[in-house]
């Protein structure tokens, strides 16, 4: 596999370019600034489409870049190029200062250089090379829309497979410097099945982080039954009616609607613009007591983990609401400045055409003690939500989900299934009516996009029961 | 880099791996953007992007492809060295080529240059939006979304053929959405946005005029019932479900079997014959406008819907060949050529006698909703089964008055919505995706509290 390789006059990502990066702060800092941070990108990453029985897409693709960030009071500048010559660095902090209109003296000498560099990426030279092979990864995806076919109703199967490989070097003026490499992959399946006029279709991702091997373990038959099952089961399923009932949320992506709906109220950023209704709740009672929740960055292999997030400070464990009492904001650098909330190892990018911000990592409501038959059995008439969809947070925190696989649920058995089904609500009227958690609580991967772009996280929960929701429909 | 200095340097390297057929797109752009909260400068961001999509035809004429930001000498070289591994992978079941259409004239576009306003000057202009649009009403308590952006761009396609394009553009753009609260009551948010091809062509003061109206306008809400309800759906909210469920007239989604269409609808009656519906990336009001597509193929206005009847589907190179036809300038490059509509324009058909005209949203009092704006389209969108549940903003008009509506969903199936179209007025709205008057649907489930 051929890898990036730099120009001699090019930056790299070793710890000899330090003296150079120094120089570039010390440039920034002695025209006023109060505070420069680069972020050096590389990328390496590779995605495959099998369609039914064939490979039609192999797409490699990679690049360089660095970002750019000067603080000056509490307002920042962003500069991004892909010209990682010094020259080129020291233009764009010309330009993020020139930008900021600083006036101000000299802070030459509030730098005092970078630290010893921190270097998170000493195990994990030989990533890249130890993933899978193109080949190998067809073989797998070949076997998995195979194994889609026993059902002769399903007419569209297809399986994608994408790795995306990052290294990363990170300087800032308070000494960080910091290196890291980063390895996600993930496998989706999709299915689309037909019968006359009946249409279903069924989807499945899968997904973690700095494991080489991962996808070789995929266990794709099960993967394949589960989204078979899925879209026969709702092939000829009937619309779901318009009301407000009880449901149950499934676990692992179930999760995604706490993600959505609380998960990004409790952000800096939306402090920042005040558009959260919990920004004055702090140790304040804002979900059920049978509510804890949790946002962390350590877990092995999820696929929001990080060694270090990317203004180059070590993820924490945040436990976000305890018991239901509000205890924790997710907080970046800026979010710290502008808030006052201590950072939490949060600050993340899609890459180093954006700022870092405050964002998810792996967020989940944590187990409770009942079964998910206990659930189900305590509501007479509502809705199983076994598999969610997308949604959307609206401005002023209304959320909307759509439910890919529902059951209607009547004197606490599951029946029939129903499709169309919509989840509206609000955070802060939702939150209380959790009132039962699940012990089963799995994770599951997906893409957040948000202010600093799309980054890789895991949403997940028990089976959760919420007394009471508005459910869109027909 | 100089783009013939990457033709150049991809011709030699071509040469030297033995690949004799290849093309590329690239783009390059320099933007810059500024948001702000109460007058303070929030974040002011300048970025460099280029990035290069090549492909490559191996000796059993198979396609392989890389992307890459590293336009370097060295960048280069392992872009054609990637894309002739990846060759090997082509897909061998559909054949690619170059477009028949690559060195086909392209209309010239002769835009003055124009030079950045800079940070400054987008800074000065938002910061004065922000505080009109704050001054425009009490219960405006701020403008948690807003920016203020320049965007400076080119657009290249070169092929091993000798076709060679470029283009030059730029877009200016705007956007505040405000929030409000009155005292006991629900905050409330609306917004509006406005695009230009410079600083100086951007409305700011209908920006301001219009997010405010829209804001202020919600804040007297109230719940709705769920039920059936007819509709007027306003031109940028028509767009956008025409935008959605686009992959009806999208050849590339009709051989993958993900469209609602399938080969033979070409003829079909989709929907009421009042409707004609175009696609015109050459439109003078695209601001968006690029004179070909990511194959090198020629833009141009081509009809979908006439009278009701499905006329085109919008194709790239290789979904033209399995169509028998030519390519209509719609292709994004890549390892599988993507297919998008450029710029829809909507309007009323000659054939139109079986509409509604008293239905004409300035002017009828009777019980029908008005849907502003349709959101969260990635999540309640099912394109390849024909549905929609869809969250929105509007208002509910009954005896004469205009009460906003707290929190509801629309949904329904994309088909039966065009036939049930009753009214298409006569006034054609330019918006940021298209061209559309308001449409007046029978009926559709509306989900309240």
């Amino acid at each position: 596999m051929v890898t990036t390789q730099y120009l001699d006059k090019e930056i790299n990502f070793e710890h000899s370019n330090k003296k150079l990066l120094e120089d570039v702060i010390h440039y920034g800092m002695s025209l006023g600034a109060d505070f420069i941070e680069i972020f050096l990108e590389s990328t390496d990453n590779i995605s495959v489409l099998v369609e039914e029985d064939f490979v039609t897409s192999v797409s490699p693709s990679f690049g360089k870049g660095a970002g750019i960030r000067i603080f000056k009071d509490k307002r920042d500048g962003f500069v991004s190029t892909n010209d990682l010559s010094r020259d080129g660095l020291i233009n764009s902090i010309s330009q993020a200062v020139q930008m900021l209109d600083i006036k101000e003296p000299n802070n030459y000498e509030k730098f005092q250089g970078l630290e010893d560099l921190r270097n998170y990426s000493k195990r994990k030279h030989d990533w890249l090379r130890n993933v899978p092979s193109v080949d190998e990864i067809s073989e797998k995806l070949l076997l998995s829309t195979t194994s889609l076919k026993k059902d002769p109703k399903v007419n569209i199967r297809k399986s994608s497979y994408a790795r995306n490989w990052q290294q990363v070097l990170i300087a800032s003026s308070d000494g960080t410097f910091a290196k890291d490499i980063r390895l996600h992959q993930t496998v989706g399946l999709n299915v689309i099945a037909t019968d006359r006029q009946y249409r279903s279709s069924g989807s499945r991702r899968f997904g973690s982080s700095d494991n080489p091997n991962d996808l070789r373990k995929w266990d794709y038959e099960n993967a394949s039954n589960e989204v078979l099952e899925s879209s026969m089961n709702m092939l000829y399923a009937d619309y779901v009616e318009a009301s407000q009932k009880p449901v149950v949320l499934a676990n692992k992506f179930g999760g995604v609607i706490f993600h959505e709906a609380c998960g990004h109220l409790l952000e800096t950023t939306q402090i920042e613009r005040g558009t959260t209704p919990f920004a004055n709740k702090l140790n304040q009672k804002i979900a059920h007591e049978a509510v804890t929740a949790v946002d962390e960055g350590l877990s092995n292999h999820s696929f929001g983990s990080l060694s270090v997030d990317d203004e180059g400070m070590e993820p924490e464990r945040s436990v976000l609401i305890k018991d239901g009492i509000l205890k924790k904001f997710i907080s970046d650098r800026a979010g710290e400045l502008r808030t006052g909330h201590k950072r939490t190892g949060s600050g993340r990018r899609q890459n180093y055409a954006y700022a870092a911000a405050s964002r998810m990592r792996n967020t989940f409501i944590a187990k409770g003690e009942y079964s998910k038959e206990e659930l189900i059995n305590s509501i007479s008439d509502g809705l199983y939500c076994k598999s969610m969809g997308g949604g959307s947070v609206g401005a002023t925190g209304q959320f909307n989900f759509a439910v890919e696989e529902g059951y209607l649920i009547k004197n606490g058995k599951l029946t029939k299934p129903v499709k169309g089904a919509t989840l509206i609500g609000e955070a802060k009227e939702v939150m209380p009516k959790i009132s039962m958690c699940g012990n089963d609580l799995e994770l599951a991967p997906g893409f957040c996009g948000s202010v600093s772009g799309s980054v890789n996280v895991t949403v997940g929960q028990p089976h959760i029961k919420v007394d009471s929701i508005t459910i869109g429909g027909r | 880099m100089d783009v013939n200095k990457i033709t150049e340097l991809i011709k030699e390297g071509a040469k030297t791996l033995d690949i004799k057929k290849w093309d590329f797109g690239a783009s390059f752009s320099n933007d810059f953007s500024v948001q702000i909260d109460k007058g303070i400068a929030k974040q002011l961001k300048a970025s460099q992007k280029q990035v290069l999509t090549l492909r490559v035809w191996n000796g059993n004429d198979l396609v392989g492809i890389t992307t890459t930001s590293d336009l370097s000498e060295l960048g280069l070289k392992k872009a054609l060295f990637q894309a002739n591994l990846a060759s090997e992978y082509g897909n061998k079941n559909e054949k690619i080529d170059f477009s028949p259409l690559s060195k086909d004239p392209i209309k010239s576009s002769n835009k003055i240059k124009i030079n950045p306003s800079g940070i400054k000057k987008l800074l000065k202009v938002l910061r004065i939006a922000e505080t009109d649009l704050l001054k425009k009403h009490d219960a405006i308590k701020s403008i948690p979304y807003n920016g203020l952006s320049e965007s400076f761009f080119k657009r290249y396609y070169a092929n091993s053929d000798g076709a060679s394009r470029s283009f030059e553009n730029s877009q200016a753009a705007i956007y505040l959405y405000a929030r409000a609260q009155e005292k006991d009551k629900k905050p409330r948010s609306s917004g509006a946005v406005k695009i230009g091809y410079t600083l100086d062509d951007i409305d700011i003061d209908s920006c301001i005029n219009e997010a405010a109206e829209k804001t202020i306008s919600h804040l007297k809400y109230s719940p709705i019932e769920t039920g059936k309800y007819m509709i007027c759906l306003s031109p940028e909210a028509f767009l956008t479900l025409l935008n959605a469920f686009s992959s009806f007239f999208n050849a590339r989604s009709i051989l993958d079997g993900v469209s609602i269409s399938t080969k033979d609808s070409i003829g079909d009656m989709i929907s009421n014959p009042s409707l004609n519906l175009y696609d015109d990336g050459l439109h003078e009001e695209n601001i968006s406008s690029v004179p070909f597509d990511g194959e090198g193929t020629p833009t141009k206005r081509l009809c979908i819907i006439n009278e009701g009847k499905l006329t085109n589907f919008i194709h790239s190179e290789s979904t033209a060949r399995v169509f028998k036809t030519t390519p209509t300038g719609h292709a994004g490059l890549g390892s599988k050529v993507s297919v998008s509509p450029d710029w829809l324009v909507v309007e009323k058909s000659n054939n139109s006698s079986n509409l509604l005209d008293k239905l004409n949203h300035e002017e009828y009092l009777e019980k029908y909703i008005y849907i502003e704006e349709l959101n969260a389209i990635h999540a309640g969108v099912k394109a390849s089964q024909g549905s929609f549940s869809l969250p929105f903003d509007g208002w509910l008009i009954k005896n004469g008055e205009k009460i906003s509506i707290e929190s509801a969903t629309v949904a329904g199936d994309f088909k039966t919505l065009l036939k049930n179209i009753i009214n298409i007025e006569s006034n054609q709205i330019t918006t940021t995706n298209g061209i559309s008057p308001h449409v007046w649907i029978k009926e559709l489930s509306i989900t309240g509290d």
